[in-house]
């Protein structure tokens, strides 16, 4: 019985003075009545059920404590629920992603047909498709035409049947965008009628643009890039995700969820004085020390359960979010945005377990005793080395892979993902002794600086625990970016012109053809210049033929001057480029050779009969240079004069297409004229971003995953800065009262989070540059810094400690009222 | 004893009317103290006695009435120019909860000079001379959560007085001490007022505390009464 | 205690026979010492006397116990200065200042203003004991804080029953 458990002196303290208890006081558990009448006399501890499970029964109180307490128990309680549920949130979103990408996969390979590398004979169940696939202002539009070949053709995922000529079955994001002005100019590219719309079985996800159009024209001739097709759902051999994106990724995932991580843990602390001293009044009426650390258990874990059902109810419509987000490559479906079941089991399991963890942690601080709460007076100074270790060892990893990564080794890619978790984990542990530290020795200053100062010697872990998830964020994020920045750079060879060209547009076609597309392409509305070359490939002949082909190229000579430095060319002139790599074999072509320019074969088997054309003996030999028009460059270039272009039998050509920036859409416009040439051309961006596309999403997803967490940690730190606001409401009171401006307290908040987030800025920094190196090392790229991208972060750290301030603003106003002062 | 009159006051108050919510704290309170004086004032709880010191002091304004300090007339001032005069003019002693908790003994002190305007180190230095007059120097660099209550009472008086102030406004500044410690800090206030020639306004409910003043006024239904003049 | 004030102030609600006065007495002041006849008689010729009250009437069956006092002029005023004058603070003074606080009530004189007259005589002691204690030596400082306790309670009850003035009125009255 309770007798037996409770101490004796709980009876006495027990009897509690309100009369519905008086009578049961004596046999009941006693902490429990008497925490209602010790504390705060509600009605919420009332049933004193000592009887039997002494730890359900403390647990249990905590639970009610959460609930029960009052205006200001309910307010604690939520506030940690909504940290809590957001951070779960959050987790729940990082839990879902690898089902998301597996359906969007599973969907992707569904109507996949390019992996059919077997030649499928023509029959009644095949149909020819051809890809046409192009772009609209930047977004990519995937597109098939297709002929059907007898009765039965293969039908792709989301579609019932094969449109007709000249009828197209559109996704619905395609079909809107085509139906809108917007979309005026795709239509103009798309000429087909819409009569279908694809379901979403067909699509990767709803804003996907997707179409299918029927083209009885389509053929399979040797000039086109029709395929035969008679069924789908043949799966792309999946590549191997590259070791630098396994990296990328697992640091993504390092840096976003680590500061949740951190978030929830102060979440779980929210209020925590008070609950402090209200297990204080528990110990006045006899629990002892364990009984109260199981009533807090109870507490925190009721919140968090609570969080949990929170982040449920965030989570759900942030679901549908994602399908509507402008974000063409991660749209999902709702649907697909479902967390594994073993990711689920683990969030539901652990965030209470985590709550529980921290609160007791956090206990760990403090003495309760019967009287009040007793905080260590001096806490044990923070040591350094063991927070040297994560990053030591993860430098350790690092280190022996800076000269290079061995990207096929599954073991290396771990090496280097363990180090890099391992060194911003040991940002976060070094943080508070950092902060601790640096305040120590922080002397003077004007009165706001040294209020806060003062107030943070006090206490740093706080505010370091609430930045640290920043500084995992943003060191990370430096990191990625001067990896992204480098790549970037790597692709981006500028060529210093400013007439460099936008597009081009390649073809091989019939002879005569090019010319017809060049000109074309030349009045369309938004071009300012175009330059074609034409390349074909050419047999050595005679006492060279050993040394096989050759390319040569036709152009004018404003496109032969950026290919190669020469000072003059006039048309009539040939030139003869002196590659720098050294060639082994049989000399290259050289002035005065004869080369074939049939090319040997027609590619069906049989020989043309060969066309011999002479390099000139007076050709200069010149280098090439860099230049926006392919790293391809042939050995030979020949002006028009020289050489007609419509000799070289197999030639394909390039128009290369300068745009006139001041048109918009200018790049639509092209792209329409060459798809009225033949739906089939595409027109390739020449601008390096186009390489550098995904990791401007991935960057943009970077930027937003920072942005949020800053914002959940700034929420954080605005909660336990009014917090403590309020715990001072007295003194602020009588600062007020002896004529404190209101601004010498607004600025000792502002410094308060000023100093811990600069640190943490300056920490970030540091690591997120070193880390940067590294990873560049690792990957091989040419060392650079993006200090506009750095700025732009720590510049992040900038706005939150303005953000906390301000929204801080209006409860600091209230409490400098002189209402505190009156103690009636 | 002399019956003060408006005239030569140093603060002087005229039918204050302060209403919280629907409850009436003032009701035409008058008040008036003269430089040099320690003036008691008493009255039971809920009387308005605190409010009237809060009016006095330009913490909170009066809802009518006008208070005057010197020349000046601090019911027709803004809240900025008010706190100004109160950094300035005015020193604070209040029963508990004023020491800033993480700024040393001597920090504290020297906050209100720092706040108009001190340079650190001449504020420190002020500060420590007040702590030794006030007998607790001993305790400067400690923080005020390390220190007994009579000496951090001490600490507030060292701060109230530190500026110099030509009111030092005292609400119930010994009500948390015991019999021999608040009387020596009594003593310890009034010597130091008068040896400044700083008024005090003294809002205590203790009559031996009040015995330190050189008259009382009692507030009873938000109105204030000179006991001066009676009997 | 001034026996004859008190009894004076409750002839000045109405004039009374001997032994009515006698009975008021006893019931407002008398709890633990009711007065003698001999002690009424002897007031009320000593007042006469003095011209502070007169005879009224006598009833008819005769005897002194049949007369009946009335308060002259010069009686509303010697109590009105009674009243108004602080008794110089000393111990035990309550069963006085009780005594004038409910004849004031009973004159429907201004309570209040007494007992606030009261507590500034007993401030203005206080003032001098606390000036006195601050130069004297450590003998002078008991004796003064001695004094000084007494002062204070006597003061706290003077508070007391200031706030409670309408409850007291309302009882006297009844």
């Amino acid at each position: 019985m309770t007798g037996t458990r409770t101490p004796p002196r709980v009876r006495t303290g027990a009897a509690p003075p309100d009369g519905a208890d008086g009578s049961r006081g004596g046999d009941g558990g006693g902490h429990g009545g008497g925490g209602s009448g010790g504390s705060r006399g509600s009605r919420g501890s009332r049933g004193s059920r000592g009887s039997g499970g002494g730890w359900l029964a403390d647990l249990a109180m905590g639970a009610r404590f959460a609930v029960g307490g009052g205006r200001e128990g309910w307010t604690r309680t939520a506030l940690t629920a909504l940290g809590v549920g957001l951070g779960v949130a959050v987790l729940l979103l990082a839990a879902s992603v690898p089902h998301m990408m597996a359906a969007r996969e599973a969907r992707s390979d569904a109507r996949n047909t390019m992996g059919i590398d077997e030649m499928v004979p023509k029959s009644d169940r095949s149909a020819l498709f051809a890809d046409v696939s192009t772009q609209f202002r930047g977004d990519g539009v995937d597109g098939q035409v297709v002929r059907p070949e007898g009765a039965h053709p293969p039908v792709p995922p989301g579609l019932d049947a094969l449109p007709a000529n000249g009828e197209m079955a559109a996704s619905p994001a395609l079909r809107k965008l085509l139906e809108s002005d917007e979309g005026e100019l795709l239509r103009e590219r798309l000429p087909y009628r819409i009569t279908g719309t694809i379901a979403d079985e067909g699509l990767t996800g709803p804003t996907e643009l997707l179409f299918y159009a029927g083209d009885e024209n389509l053929d399979d001739g040797p000039f086109t890039s029709a395929m035969r097709v008679d069924r789908f759902e043949e799966p792309a051999e999946a590549p191997p995700l590259q070791p630098e994106l396994v990296i990328l990724l697992i640091v993504i995932c390092v840096v976003l969820l680590l500061p949740v991580a951190a978030f929830i843990a102060a979440a779980v602390r929210f209020g925590g004085e008070r609950r402090d001293r209200r297990l204080a009044a528990l110990r006045l009426v006899g629990a002892d020390t364990r009984m109260t650390h199981r009533v807090a258990a109870g507490e925190a874990a009721t919140g968090a359960l609570l969080g949990l059902l929170v982040g449920g109810a965030v989570f759900l419509p942030m679901r549908q979010l994602i399908g509507v987000v402008e974000s063409q490559r991660f749209t999902a479906f709702p649907t697909d945005v479902t967390p594994g079941a073993g990711f689920l089991a683990l969030i539901l399991l652990g965030v209470p377990a985590c709550a529980v963890a921290v609160s007791l942690l956090a206990l760990r601080g403090v003495v309760i005793e019967p009287l009040g709460v007793v905080r260590r007076s001096s806490p044990p100074r923070r040591r350094l080395w063991w927070r040297l270790v994560p990053t030591v060892v993860g430098l350790a990893l690092l280190l022996p892979r800076l000269n290079g990564f061995d990207s096929v080794s599954t073991a290396a890619t771990y090496q280097v993902a363990g180090g890099i978790v391992l060194v911003l984990v040991g940002v976060t542990a070094m943080l508070p002794w950092l902060v601790e530290a640096a305040v120590r020795r922080l002397r003077g200053g004007a009165v706001p600086f040294q209020l806060a100062v003062r107030r943070l010697q006090l206490d740093s872990g706080t505010a370091a625990r609430a930045v640290s998830g920043i500084t995992v964020a943003v060191a990370g994020a430096i990191a990625l970016q001067m990896l992204f920045t480098s790549v970037e750079q790597d692709q981006t060879e500028d060529t210093g012109r400013s007439d460099r060209a936008d597009l081009m547009v390649s073809t091989q076609y019939e002879l005569g053809a090019p010319a017809q597309l060049s000109r074309k392409l030349a009045e369309t509305k938004g071009v300012a210049s175009t330059l074609d070359v034409t390349t074909g490939y050419v047999e050595l002949t005679g006492k060279q033929a050993e040394a096989g082909g050759e390319n040569i190229a036709v152009a004018g000579c404003t496109a032969i001057t950026r290919i190669v430095r020469t000072d003059s060319c006039r048309n009539g002139d040939t030139f003869v480029v002196d590659l720098p790599a050294k060639r082994i074999g049989p000399d290259p072509v050289r002035a005065g050779s004869v080369v074939d320019l049939t090319g040997g074969d027609d590619g069906e088997g049989g020989k043309h009969r060969p066309d011999h054309w002479t390099v000139p003996e007076d050709a200069p030999t010149v280098r090439s240079r860099p230049s926006e028009l392919g790293n391809f460059v042939p050995r030979v270039l020949a002006t028009p004069g020289a050489l007609s272009e419509k000799r070289l039998a197999n030639g394909t050509t390039e128009t290369y297409v300068t745009l006139d920036r001041d048109v918009p859409d200018a790049a639509e416009h092209v792209r329409n004229t060459a798809a009225a040439f033949d739906p089939t051309m595409y027109v390739s961006k020449l601008e390096s971003q186009q390489a550098s596309d995904e990791f401007t999403s991935i960057k943009r997803g970077l930027y937003l995953g920072a942005v949020g967490v800053l914002l959940l940690i700034g929420a954080s730190m605005v909660v336990s800065t009014l917090e403590q606001l309020r715990e001072r409401k007295r003194l602020l009171s009588v600062l007020v009262a002896f004529g404190t401006r209101r601004s010498t307290l607004a600025w000792s908040v502002l410094w308060q989070t000023a100093v811990p987030v600069l640190l943490g800025m300056a920490l970030a920094a540091v690591t997120g540059l070193g880390l940067g190196v590294v990873l560049l090392r690792i990957t091989e790229q040419p060392l650079s810094v993006d200090w506009r991208g750095l700025g732009g972060m720590t510049g992040l750290g900038g706005v939150l400690i303005l953000l906390v301030t301000l929204v801080s603003m209006p409860v600091l106003w209230r409490l400098m009222r002189p209402d505190g002062l009156r103690t009636e | 004893m002399t019956t003060p009159t408006a005239t030569g006051a140093l603060l002087s108050a005229h039918d204050l009317h302060k209403t919280y919510g629907s409850t009436p704290a003032l009701a035409g309170a008058d008040f008036q103290i003269h430089a040099g004086e320690v003036v008691a004032v008493m009255g039971p709880s809920g009387s308005g006695k605190s409010t009237l010191l809060h009016c006095l002091a330009g913490i909170v304004p009066p809802d009518s009435g006008t208070v005057r300090y010197k020349d000046r007339d601090l019911s027709a001032m803004a809240d900025a120019g008010r706190s100004a005069l109160r950094r300035s003019e005015f020193g604070f002693v209040f029963q508990f909860g004023q020491l800033v908790p993480e700024l040393t003994c001597t920090e504290n002190v020297a906050l209100p000079l720092r706040l108009v305007g001190v340079h650190r180190k001449e504020a420190n230095a002020r500060a420590r001379e007040w702590l030794e007059r006030l007998e607790v120097d001993d305790v400067h660099d400690h923080r005020p959560g390390q220190v007994s209550g009579g000496q951090g009472q001490r600490v507030a008086i060292a701060r109230a007085l530190v500026g110099n102030p030509g009111v030092i406004f005292a609400d119930e500044p010994t009500g948390a001490l015991d019999s021999l410690n608040g009387e020596r800090v009594m003593e310890l206030l009034t010597d130091a007022a008068r040896d400044t020639r700083a008024a005090v306004v003294l809002v205590t409910h203790e009559s031996r505390v009040a015995a330190y003043s050189d008259r009382e006024v009692v507030v009873r239904d938000g109105k204030a009464r000179d006991m001066a003049g009676v009997g | 205690m001034s026996i004859s004030h008190t009894l004076l102030g409750l002839l000045e609600s109405g004039p009374r026979h001997g032994y009515d006065l006698k009975r008021a007495f006893d019931e407002r002041f008398g709890h633990d010492r009711p007065l003698h006849y001999g002690q009424v008689y002897s007031t009320m010729s000593r007042l006469l006397k003095n011209g502070l009250i007169e005879v009224d009437g006598v009833e008819a069956g005769g005897g002194p116990e049949r007369k009946r006092y009335a308060i002259t002029d010069a009686g509303v005023t010697d109590v009105a200065e009674w009243l108004a004058r602080p008794e110089k603070p000393e111990p035990y003074l309550q069963s006085v200042l009780y005594t004038k606080v409910v004849l004031a009530l009973l004159t429907e004189r201004d309570a209040a203003e007494l007992l606030d007259t009261q507590r500034a005589e007993h401030l203005r002691l206080m003032r001098d004991l606390t000036r006195r204690k601050k130069d004297g030596d450590l003998a002078d400082q008991l004796i003064c804080d001695h004094a000084l306790f007494h002062l204070e309670a006597d003061l706290r009850w003077l508070e007391l029953t200031a706030a409670r003035l309408d409850k007291l009125a309302k009882e006297v009255r009844r």
